[in-house]
């Protein structure tokens, strides 16, 4: 169909704007990464008049920030894995049975995804206090286990969710015919159905890693100055003296172009996943 | 739950296929009953009784409060009553801005690259760049922009003409509309994705019919486009809602535990209660109306939608 005029000024106008506002923070965020630290903290400037990679250099040592991302990287896959594993079985039975309280299961899960997070910080906080003071030695509080229980559980509903509808589009006569040979339901599952979901599972475990990934709320109380993840340790680089905005900007970097590049590989899987349940 | 060996003996066999969903949801609902449901009714709990520093480590010991912590922050007359209305009002007008803003863009870019032209492929994949980062990251590229003295924003504006360039926008009354920008960057990406998708999921051939009928492309849109998009609509509007009422990570990266009087979002309000001054009970009293608030408001939207969708 032809365009009038208006649409295309429409699109021009609305494609300007929205690039704009979303490359000159990335913009700001790559230049002030390579600009000395006193650039940074003088009158702002579009181009770095000295380019360095100092800052790339300093971040590992201004802040134990090779730390923090061992514990993010550490925290993260583990409850990926987990929170993957546990939405494979919960998934495929919401996509294979019809049984008894399965609406009232798929409801409850996506419903604790709207709960505010500090419902459930301040009583978690209370029993990982008290359940290790039970125990009498720290397991929960301010731990990395801690937060792998607490963060596989984030991620959940829409793994169960994405998952569920990719095994909604496999075919049930692959199960059948699988069935017929013989196979377990845990073989169908491993040997047939999974191999087919391979998009869909990868999708959900870099969906499960980003949402932990970029965590903030759980991170600040949850983690001891030994467990504490990106997301909080990125702001020690502000002190009472003096921020290190190019290292803050070089760190943000280095924190972002793996998830940001996964993400945008992916995005065909993810997408379809994000928004199966909204638009179906 | 433990596998019984009964369902392998003969005659089991239907009866193993029936439990067998229940084996699979097994582990994910015993780590919901963990983390979700049972943290819940311990956090309701905790709203009645005065469970301040003292008694955190030795929670049995705590005084019952009744209702005294729901009374304190229901007394609007009192000061902390009052600051946590405020902090009620101002989140909700930064969701209404947010929420609104972020769907306008989103509806925009999503009318204007749902239709084929050169570059399509490169503006879809730089719009979901901001919603690909890690949040903090994002806020801290902000928070950077946003100084006073060395932040691109004054610059730009001094450059312009339009100020001096020495407004403070992280403190004050500014301070709200910096967090309100820093949160439509953030999530007009998904609202732009999931009405992509809607739009993808129209069939050509009513725009097609309405095109032989001599509608132009804005009729289109408003008489086809809009009333297909309502389902969408209406589940993407209540997801930015409730994303961004309970939002702690844009005004806490920027500011703290303590942010700016305008800046004062509830999350972020019982978190500088509960760990600032140490009062778990408050805390939770005030987390638990805060639930409650979200529960009627999503009970009657949902109550409205589904009125309307069946008299359709």
């Amino acid at each position: 169909m032809r365009e009038p005029l208006s649409f295309k000024v429409f699109r021009v106008v609305i494609l300007t704007v929205l690039t704009l506002f979303v490359l000159v923070p990335m913009w700001v965020l790559f230049t002030s990464s390579v600009k000395p630290l006193g650039d940074v903290q003088g009158k702002f400037e579009w181009w770095p008049s000295h380019v360095t990679f100092q800052p790339f250099k300093d971040i590992w040592s201004t802040v134990p920030l090779g730390k923090y991302f061992l514990n993010s990287v550490i925290v993260c896959s583990i409850s990926m894995v987990l929170s993957v594993i546990v939405a494979i079985f919960a998934g495929y039975a919401v996509s294979r049975w019809t049984f008894r309280g399965r609406s009232v299961f798929t409801t409850t899960i996506l419903s604790t995804q709207m709960f505010p997070g500090i419902l459930f910080l301040l009583p978690l906080f209370l029993l990982f206090v008290n359940i290790d003071k039970a125990l009498g030695f720290t397991l929960l509080y301010q731990t990395r286990v801690g937060l792998i229980v607490t963060y596989l559980t984030f991620s959940l509903p829409f793994a169960i969710w994405m998952l569920a509808g990719y095994f909604d589009g496999i075919p049930r006569e692959l199960d059948e015919a699988a069935r017929v040979d013989g196979a377990s339901t845990l073989t169908t599952l491993l040997r047939v159905v999974l191999p087919a979901a391979r998009p869909g599972v990868i999708a959900v475990a870099v969906y499960s890693f980003m949402t932990s990934w970029g965590e903030v709320l759980f991170a600040s109380q949850m983690t001891s100055p030994k467990t504490q993840t990106l997301s909080i340790g990125l702001q020690s680089y502000s002190t009472q003296i003096n921020v290190y905005w190019n290292q803050v900007m070089a760190a943000s970097l280095v924190v972002s172009v793996p998830v940001v590049l996964a993400f945008l590989l992916l995005q065909r899987y993810l997408v379809a996943g994000l928004t199966a349940g909204a638009v179906k | 739950m433990t596998s019984r060996p009964t369902v392998k003996r003969a005659g089991g066999r239907g009866n193993a296929r029936r439990l067998t969903p229940y084996f699979l949801i097994a582990p994910a609902i015993i780590l919901e009953l963990l983390i979700h449901i049972l943290p819940m009714i311990v956090g309701v709990w905790m709203s009645f009784v005065g469970l301040t520093q003292a008694f955190i480590a030795n929670w049995s010991t705590a005084p019952w409060k009744g209702l005294s912590s729901y009374k304190l922050a229901l007394d609007f007359s009192s000061p902390i009553g009052n600051s946590f209305l405020h902090s009620f009002e101002v989140t909700c007008l930064y969701t209404v801005l947010v929420v609104g803003c972020a769907w306008f863009l989103g509806m925009s870019a999503a009318l204007v690259l749902h239709r084929n032209f050169r570059g399509r492929g490169f503006f879809r994949t730089l719009f979901l760049v901001p919603y690909a980062m890690p949040i903090y990251t994002g806020i801290m590229t902000w928070s950077f922009m946003l100084q006073r003295d060395n932040g691109l924003v004054n610059h730009v504006l001094k450059s312009l003409g339009l100020t001096n360039g020495d407004s403070f926008w992280l403190i004050g009354s500014n301070a709200f509309w910096s967090m309100v920008i820093i949160a439509v960057w953030r999530s007009w990406p998904f609202a732009f994705l999931m009405l992509l998708a809607g739009l993808q999921n129209i069939p050509d051939d009513v725009y097609d019919a309405a095109s032989v009928d001599g509608a132009g492309i804005w009729k289109q849109i408003r008489y086809i486009t809009m009333p297909a998009l309502r389902p969408v609509n209406l589940v993407m509007v209540l997801m930015l809602f409730l994303w961004t009422f309970n939002d702690f990570n844009t005004p806490f990266v920027l500011f703290g535990a303590q942010p700016p009087k305008s800046a004062d979002i509830i999350s972020v309000h019982i978190y500088g209660a509960s760990f600032v001054n140490w009062d778990f009970g408050f805390g939770s009293a005030m987390s638990v109306l805060l639930l409650a608030f979200l529960l009627v408001v999503t009970g009657a939207y949902l109550l409205i939608f589904n009125r309307r969708s069946r008299r359709a």
